[in-house]
Formats: C-alpha cells, sequence, structure tokens
C-alpha cells in the first residue's frame, strides 16, 4: 500500500469516491459512496429483485435502470420468463428507466446513448463491462446482483478506494490501429489480473487524438486486465460528445498534477498495430499477421465493439466484397440507436449484400447466449471482449479476439487476415 | 469467526465465471439449483463428487471475468464451504462475501483430496497430511463486520430496521 502523505494530491478515482462519501479518502480507504445509478440487465435482474424484495421498502426509482439485453429478443422459454420478471417489477415500482426490445440494445451502449453517463458520476452495474462508463471519465465498475438490490433500497455502496495505474498515450493510432488492439496490448503487457483492484487511467496527449468510440472499447475491456475501472481524462471532446445527450448537470473530475500512482505506463500510438488474442485468454496476444487460423464465423458486434464507428470501418471493408463461402459473418449493432445510424447510412445493406447475417442489437453471440453459438470445432474472429473455454457455445470451440477492421477483412478471407492485406 | 474444515479440490490460475457456470444456465428458473451445473463443460461430473463442505484450492485470479453473482450461488449451492486462491476477481470477491462463500486470499500447497483445517479467528490454514500451515491476512473490520452481519443484504435489512424504529 502507497504511503500517503496529508493534503497529497489524488487520482480520479480518489477524487469521485471522496465527493461521493463527503470523505477525504485515499487509495486503500474503505468508503461508502452515493451512486448516480444503478443498472441490470434480465440475468443479473431476476437475483437484484428477489433479494430486494427481501427487504421490503420503496426503491430509489430514479437511480435505476433495468435493460434487458442478454437473452433476448427472448431465445428460449426460461429466458421469456427472465425476461417478464424484469419487466413485472418495472411495472410494479414504476421504474421509468426501463429500456424494452426494440427501444434499447446493450446496456452498457445505451446507457451512454440516454445520457446516464457523464464525467464525475459514480455509477455501478451488475454486469461486469459497466466499466465502459471511464472513457467519459465517470467512476463505473461493475457489482453483484445482491449488491444492485442494496443500491435500489439505499442508493450508496461501499468500496475500497482502488490504487490506480497511470496509462500514458502519445501520438495517434494510425491505419487500421483501434482502441481495440491499444487495449489487447495493454492486457498482454500487464496480463488478465495486471490491474486486479485497480483502476486504469488514462492520460496524456495521445487521448485528445483518440476518437470516443476508442476510449469506450479500451475502458470497456479494462475489466479484462482486472481492473476495477478504465477511466480517461476528459477533454473537450467529451464535453462535445455530450451536449443534448446527458441527463442532468455533471462537474468534470481530473487528477491532482501529483496524485500518486502505484505504477506508470507509457503507450506511443504510432505504434500499435492490429492483434489478436487467441484461446482462452483475452491477453494471449499476438500479430495479425502472425495468426494463420482459418474461421468459421466471423462475429462483429457487443458493447466492445458494436458501435456506428465499428459498422462502419467493418462496411468500408466489406463493400463490394463477399464474405468467404466458407464463412457465416454475423452483424449486430448495439443499440437501436446504433441500428438506425447504419441503416441510414446504407452499411446494413452493404452487410447484407456482402453475403453477412444482420440483426437488431442484442448481446447475441458474444457470451454464447444465442444467435451464433458455436459448434464443437468451430472457430470465430469476434470483436467481442472474452474469448474464455466455451464463451461462444461448445467448450471445444474457439474465439479470436480482434477489431472489427480485422473481423472484416478475415470474413472475407476466411481466416484471420489484417486488413491492409486486403483493402 | 467458525473454523472450517474440508476436503480439497484443485484448481488452477485465472479460473473464470463462465467456466464456473456457463452462460446458458444464467436464467431464472435455475436460481435454486445453480450447483448441479458448476465446471460443467471443463470439469464434466464435478458437481456429483463435491461434497458439502468442500474446499476450493485455486492459483491466482479466481472468478475473473463476469459480474454474475450465479458463480458464488453455485458454488455454494453444491456445497463448496469456502475458496482459498493466491488472488481473487474483485466483483467474484464481493459477491462471494455477500452470499455467504468464504474467500481467503493465500498460497497454499495442498494436494487434491487432503483435509484442511481453516482457522478463520487465527489466520491459518493447515493441512492435515502432513501438518504444513499457511498464514493469511485477516480481513480489514469493515469485511469482518460485512462476514458477521451475514452479507450486504442482512446488513441493509438490519439499517433498514433500526430506521424504522428511531
Amino acid at each position: 500500500m502507497r504511503k500517503v502523505v496529508p493534503g497529497q494530491g489524488k487520482t480520479i478515482s480518489e477524487k469521485i469516491l471522496s465527493l461521493k462519501s463527503s470523505t477525504d479518502a485515499y487509495a486503500g480507504d474503505f468508503v461508502e459512496a452515493d451512486i448516480d445509478y444503478v443498472m441490470v440487465n434480465d440475468i443479473t435482474g431476476p437475483i437484484a429483485f428477489r433479494e430486494f424484495e427481501s427487504i421490503h421498502c420503496e426503491p430509489l426509482r430514479n437511480k435505476i435502470v433495468l435493460i434487458p439485453d442478454h437473452f433476448v429478443p427472448n431465445k428460449d422459454i426460461p429466458s421469456a420468463e427472465q425476461a417478464a420478471e424484469m419487466r413485472r417489477f418495472a411495472r410494479k415500482y414504476g421504474i421509468s428507466n426501463y429500456y424494452e426490445v426494440g427501444r434499447g440494445g446493450i446496456c452498457h451502449q445505451v446507457m451512454v446513448d440516454e445520457g446516464f453517463v457523464a464525467p464525475g458520476r459514480l455509477i455501478v452495474g451488475a454486469d461486469s463491462h459497466t466499466c465502459t462508463y471511464g472513457a467519459l471519465g465517470a467512476f463505473s465498475t461493475g457489482i453483484g446482483s445482491s449488491e444492485a438490490a442494496a443500491c435500489f433500497a439505499e442508493g450508496k455502496l461501499w468500496f475500497r478506494v482502488p490504487d490506480s495505474i497511470s496509462v500514458r498515450l502519445e501520438g495517434h493510432l494510425n491505419g487500421f490501429a483501434t482502441g481495440k488492439d491499444l487495449i489487447l496490448c495493454i492486457i498482454r503487457d500487464i496480463g488478465v489480473d495486471g490491474a486486479n483492484y485497480m483502476t486504469l487511467e488514462f492520460s496524456g496527449n495521445g487521448v485528445q487524438s483518440l476518437p470516443i468510440s476508442d476510449r469506450l472499447t479500451v475502458s470497456n475491456m479494462a475489466v479484462e486486465a482486472g481492473a476495477k475501472a478504465g477511466i480517461f481524462c476528459p477533454d473537450d471532446r467529451v464535453f462535445t460528445y455530450l451536449e443534448g445527450k446527458v441527463k442532468g448537470e455533471y462537474s468534470a473530475v481530473m487528477p491532482d498534477e501529483d496524485a500518486s500512482y502505484a505504477s506508470e505506463m507509457f503507450y506511443n500510438l504510432e505504434n500499435i498495430d492490429c492483434v489478436v488474442a487467441l484461446p482462452h485468454s483475452p491477453g494471449n496476444v499476438k500479430p495479425v499477421r502472425d495468426v494463420n487460423v482459418e474461421i468459421d464465423q466471423a462475429f462483429l458486434g457487443s458493447c466492445t465493439n458494436g458501435r456506428i464507428e465499428d459498422m462502419r470501418i467493418a462496411a468500408s471493408i466489406l463493400k463490394g466484397r463477399r464474405v468467404h463461402p466458407s464463412v457465416r459473418m454475423i452483424v449486430v449493432p448495439a443499440s437501436t440507436k446504433v441500428y438506425r445510424q447504419a441503416l441510414e447510412e446504407g452499411l446494413m445493406e452493404i452487410f447484407i449484400n456482402a453475403g453477412a447475417f444482420v440483426s437488431g442489437p442484442t448481446c447475441a453471440a458474444c457470451l454464447g447466449g444465442h444467435m451464433g453459438v458455436l459448434a464443437s470445432g468451430e472457430r470465430c474472429v469476434s470483436s467481442t471482449n472474452r474469448n474464455f473455454i466455451g464463451r461462444m457455445g461448445h467448450k471445444d470451440s474457439e474465439v479470436y479476439l480482434a477489431s472489427p477492421a480485422v473481423v472484416a477483412a478475415s470474413a472475407i478471407t476466411g481466416k484471420i487476415t489484417h486488413p491492409n492485406d486486403i483493402v | 469467526m467458525q473454523s472450517i474444515r474440508g476436503r480439497v479440490w484443485k484448481f488452477g490460475d485465472h479460473i473464470d465465471t463462465d467456466q464456473i457456470i456457463p452462460a446458458e444456465r444464467l436464467t431464472s428458473d435455475n436460481i435454486e439449483r445453480l450447483g448441479q451445473f458448476i465446471f460443467e463443460k471443463v470439469r464434466p461430473g464435478f458437481a456429483s463428487m463435491v461434497k458439502k463442505g468442500d474446499i476450493i484450492v485455486a492459483g491466482r485470479n479466481f472468478g475473473c471475468g463476469s459480474s454474475r453473482e450465479h458463480a458464488p450461488r453455485a458454488l455454494k449451492q453444491a456445497g463448496i464451504s469456502c475458496i482459498i486462491a493466491e488472488s481473487f476477481a474483485r466483483i467474484f470477491f464481493r459477491n462471494s462475501l455477500n452470499i455467504g462463500l468464504i474467500p481467503i486470499e493465500c498460497h497454499v500447497d495442498a494436494e487434491e483430496g487432503d483435509i484442511v483445517n481453516v482457522l478463520l479467528e487465527e489466520g491459518i490454514i493447515i493441512d492435515e497430511r502432513n501438518g504444513q500451515k499457511f498464514f493469511f491476512h485477516k480481513y480489514p473490520p469493515f469485511i469482518s463486520d460485512l462476514i458477521e452481519a451475514g452479507g450486504l443484504i442482512a446488513k441493509v435489512k438490519e439499517r433498514k430496521r433500526c430506521s424504522e424504529l428511531q
């Protein structure tokens, strides 16, 4: 544990958790902090609802966000019952922040699209990828269902204030390199538990050059390095992005210059190139051209890479080309907003003309739920976040994590391919 | 806090929650029978071999991945009393505390089938096969209180009751 000098500067995590707990907190302290929002999905919701009802109290309605996304549209009878449980809970308690199928999408994209996320906020969610919102300067982290139930009742939760790793970014990304490649390189370098219990705090000149969509991807996968949060120092790009979108007021929080970090890392974005995480670990990362693997499926979607920018880059590669005869390509935009925009921009037509399957927003095959579950021995190159054993289906199937550009290029050639090799 | 005595099942590093309980089992009809599905993809038949009170001894980063509280609930329902790991993924650690599955951070050189005795008050784990002792840091007071209270929901109920009485 770091030694703290009284008056010592603070990291973003220390500042937000201090403000929200009305204490002078530093890494290692335990605090009870007021949360701005608590989100649950159709999988984690039911346990939260049952635990909440056992408390016998009124919920803090305006802090609760309910988003069915994992197994919807209902893939079978149990998932239909589960989704119905969320719908009933929303009606019973008059929770207006409920996003019905067709009007929402993947929870994390909806949280951003609908303006729940803003700099300085403290947001928790019963989904591990809740850390996504750090891209906009919020402290957000995944929690369990019981903890969500406690937040429904009390609007606060305990936290151990995390140490932070300072990740300084310089330069700008070139060619087909994306935020996905950056975060995979970080996980490769520090390991899948390299940031366990800690925050990855991103700063440096390179941040300004990084589009919001790339930041969202980076923060989203911070948990794949074990991180509690992955927070970017918010800048004008964030403030502009939130105009007309954000709910309510917010106050951005920046780290102090004399804040103390557990360690520091530096990345020159110029040096980042397309990479792939091989089975069965997000940390098993290799340059794309070092991987010679034929694929059966190419999946584009998820909270990690299902945004309009991801659709655009994949469509730009697929335009006028065909998906390889032995490959199924599945395209799942992250939200209805992304879906509509992709339609308006003609991207869906490009995917369909290329021979891809296109659907409305849902988590789909990312966690092996539905719409692209893999058979024994099958291999999928995927823009998702995890390639654990059996993650996308059969225990003997394999998932290769990559950027949307690599997914699109690989769909065309039938094997894992660097986009530069076909464009 | 009591001591826990049980038979050891060994697991490696980075055991993720998809391995502990796969996503396709995460429907509300399974909430009370999650225990029968533990490790079904990677260690088929494991659930039926577990006896009440058994202990998992694992390496680094146990419970990484998804936030699914189903994972510690499944292990508890199957009969697992305690997880000893070199380190835990943070959400799994918090979830375990809340549902009454004790997570202990400690490196233990036990073999599968050994009986170990976990002395929670003393912070000592004893392998009964060879008498070897392993020491762990006791929980900070905040965490001990949470365990003593029976998890977060029990604590919230207690607080709600107190505020009603006032």
